[in-house]
């Protein structure tokens, strides 16, 4: 395994703190809050010692003069609902999953950028996939830099389920979110442009990638002005392999796909928690960089999607290649 | 020659605190209250016009007084005991009137300043972490409170268009927290039990109300057009608002949480109406940017000022009820601000 850094920062929750990207060591100080909250805290933090600020309240109390700098944050949840700990606390009960069980291998790991913003986009498999836990688990180890794994808001709608997913580095996918954790906070953010495509499909077309979208993640990252970078995952596929579907359960149950996996054929319902011990590798490609200016309103479809099927065509060679080296599911 | 502010809902909670604020400033010639009700707050010279929505009596106040800035106050967006009707006639109704009388021929208006509700935006899965003010919601509007501020809104937006020569500002307000303000968060947590639905923790935004007044001021004094988010900076989880404020949480079934909590709210134990339901289950956040740009500082983040309510209801309390209520007293009132025999050195 590739160890870029000695010492994981990402360990312990005062050290993620200021483990967030390009920010200075100043945990202590008043703003501890995002990169994307500074405008405001400057603000706020500045608002008593500023003379401009004109004090027009109501003399009925006096109590503006006390007001410390305030900081947006109480707890370590940030405005994203990431909490460090909770964070913490899962990666010490996956670490045995990834190590052990997954033996996740990564591959060209010194190519996700250790300062400033990124989109990460991989291809996605298992009917509750098993890449994405292993991509952010460990780029967290390994890099010391959290990542932001997006994901449908479908998550949001599950009691506990949505709330730990929040906790945990979940952010629903929306572009807007997207854009203000690339650019603005300058965020390690993970996007499946595949979507629920991936997961949802059959063992029968594994590690064919389905439509990335319509391009959305590509138009993001030029207006973020970040590079993209694909990473092709080996494993997941096998991890839990969905046999067929039943339409009329995930509509009765208002799921997006109700899976029958094989897994689940042979524990039960056990199956859907318990996933293959299939070894997963993961190639991190060539970041894609793009030559237009950030910030526009909109930009060229045609060049979106031209970019878009570039980079899926590499990621597609990238798993054949991985797949023609590939001598066993399980040892990799 | 000063300037001539109408404020409507003086006898609401922010008539009476924004006109106390304008009472503050000096090139403030007049200042005129309209409510339903006697103020709530002691006004120096605030003079004070009982009326409802009705539109002839805005109009002939209007032309009479030659005000040259409106400030709205008076948009319910809280739906806790209030008739569906009521609602819709002091938010829609109320606006269609005021702004048909500040529109009219020959207006003497300049400025109409509204307070409106983030409520505006919905509360859903769908929507972004950060709404920004051009962004448009996401969900079905479910309930009246927020359909009548989005009617509100849309008639605020026919009427800058249609009058392009005056400066119309829409202020977005985040659910507000304070030392006085009652709202159902404020009612929860004040008896300390604050409902949430069982396996959601979403994140939150608030303002303080003096954050609130100090941005309709800042708007209104700098004459900026526009709409506007205001709410404090960050976001707090639901269950830290309940650890800060000293309240327990309610967890309510995730399916169908009102009809669980409706034997409750008719006991007056807690306070959970439809418009918080989607918040309380996803949260909302509100890019607040552009009003910062525009050089509001806020004096308290999303966290301060549910520390700043948690303070405040800690002495309220070890005290109890504390200051007495004021009562206003027509005669005397129009004593001081009218008769000779009072010296009024202040205005000389």
């Amino acid at each position: 395994m590739l160890k870029v850094n000695a010492d994981p920062s990402g360990t312990t929750p005062a050290a993620t703190g200021s483990g967030r990207v390009a920010r200075p060591e100043t945990c202590d100080s008043p703003d501890q809050a995002d990169p994307g909250d500074n405008a405001l805290d400057g603000v706020v933090a500045g608002s008593t010692s500023s003379p401009a600020s004109v004090s027009i309240l109501p003399v009925v109390r006096a109590r503006s003069d006390e007001q410390e700098p305030d900081s947006a944050r109480r707890s370590d949840v940030d405005e994203w609902g990431r909490s460090e700990q909770m964070r913490s606390l899962v990666r010490r009960i996956y670490d045995p999953v990834y190590r052990y069980w997954f033996r996740v291998e990564w591959e060209g790991l010194e190519k996700i950028p250790l300062h400033g913003g990124a989109l990460l986009i991989a291809n996605h498999a298992g009917a509750i996939p098993s890449d994405a836990p292993a991509i952010m688990h460990g780029i967290e180890e390994e890099l010391g830099r959290p990542v932001y794994g997006m994901a449908d808001y479908f998550f949001r709608t599950i009691p506990v389920v949505g709330t730990m997913w929040s906790r945990t580095g979940g952010v629903p996918a929306h572009p807007d979110n997207a854009y203000r954790l690339l650019h603005d906070q300058q965020q390690l953010a993970l996007v499946f442009p595949e979507g629920t495509k991936a997961t949802s499909k059959t063992y029968s077309d594994r590690y064919r990638l389905r439509r990335f979208g319509r391009g959305g993640f590509v138009e993001i990252a030029m207006k973020a002005g970040v590079p993209v970078v694909p990473i092709a995952v080996v494993g997941a596929e096998e991890s839990m392999p969905i046999l067929f579907r039943i339409g009329f359960l995930a509509r009765a149950l208002k799921l997006p796909y109700f899976p029958v996996t094989a897994n689940a054929l042979l524990m039960g319902p056990a199956g859907y928690f318990t996933y293959f011990p299939v070894k997963i590798k993961l190639r991190v490609l060539d970041p894609v960089t793009f030559d237009v200016e950030p910030g526009l309103e909109r930009y060229s479809r045609s060049r979106v999607m031209d970019e878009a099927e570039n980079i899926r065509a590499t990621m597609q060679d990238n798993l054949h290649d991985m797949l023609r080296e590939r001598r066993s599911v399980w040892f990799g | 020659m000063g300037r001539r502010v109408l404020i409507t809902g003086l006898d609401t909670f922010w008539g009476g605190r924004m006109a106390q604020a304008l009472e503050a400033e000096d090139d403030m010639e007049m200042i005129l209250g309209l409510g339903a009700n006697e103020p709530l707050v002691p006004l120096e010279r605030t003079e004070f016009v009982r009326s409802d929505q009705k539109y002839s009596i805005l109009s002939r106040i209007v032309r009479a007084t030659q005000v040259d800035t409106i400030v709205h106050t008076f948009l319910e967006t809280n739906s806790v005991n209030i008739p569906a009707r009521v609602l819709h006639e002091i938010n829609v109704i109320g606006t269609l009137n005021l702004l048909a009388a500040a529109g009219s021929a020959g207006s003497s208006v300049r400025q109409v300043v509204i307070k409106s509700s983030t409520h505006i935006y919905g509360a859903a899965e769908t929507d972004p972490a950060w709404f920004r003010e051009e962004d448009s919601r996401q969900s079905p509007v479910r309930t009246r409170v927020e359909r009548s501020i989005i009617e509100v809104e849309a008639l605020v937006k026919d009427f800058a268009y249609d009058n392009p020569h005056l400066v119309v500002s829409v202020l977005r307000f985040a659910n507000v927290l304070g030392t006085d303000i009652i709202t159902p968060i404020t009612y929860d947590l004040r008896r300390r039990l604050l409902p949430c639905i069982a396996g959601f923790d979403p994140l939150v935004q608030f303002i303080e109300e003096d954050d609130v007044v100090r941005a309709l001021e800042y708007v209104t004094n700098h004459r900026i057009p526009g709409i506007f988010n205001v709410a404090g900076a960050g976001k707090l989880p639901w269950s830290e608002v309940a650890s800060i404020g000293g309240a327990f949480l309610l967890p309510l079934p995730p399916i169908r949480p009102r009809a669980f909590v409706a034997p409750l709210r008719r006991l007056g134990i807690v306070q959970f109406p439809p418009e918080m339901e989607g918040v309380v289950r996803y949260g909302r956040g509100v890019d607040t940017t552009r009003l910062v740009e525009c050089g509001f500082d806020y004096r308290y983040t999303s966290a301060g000022a549910v520390e700043s309510f948690a303070r405040a209801n800690n002495l309220r309390r070890a005290t109890g009820t504390g200051e007495p209520m004021y009562r206003y007293e027509q005669d005397v009132e129009q004593f001081f601000r009218h008769s000779p025999a009072v010296v009024r050195s202040l205005e000389s």
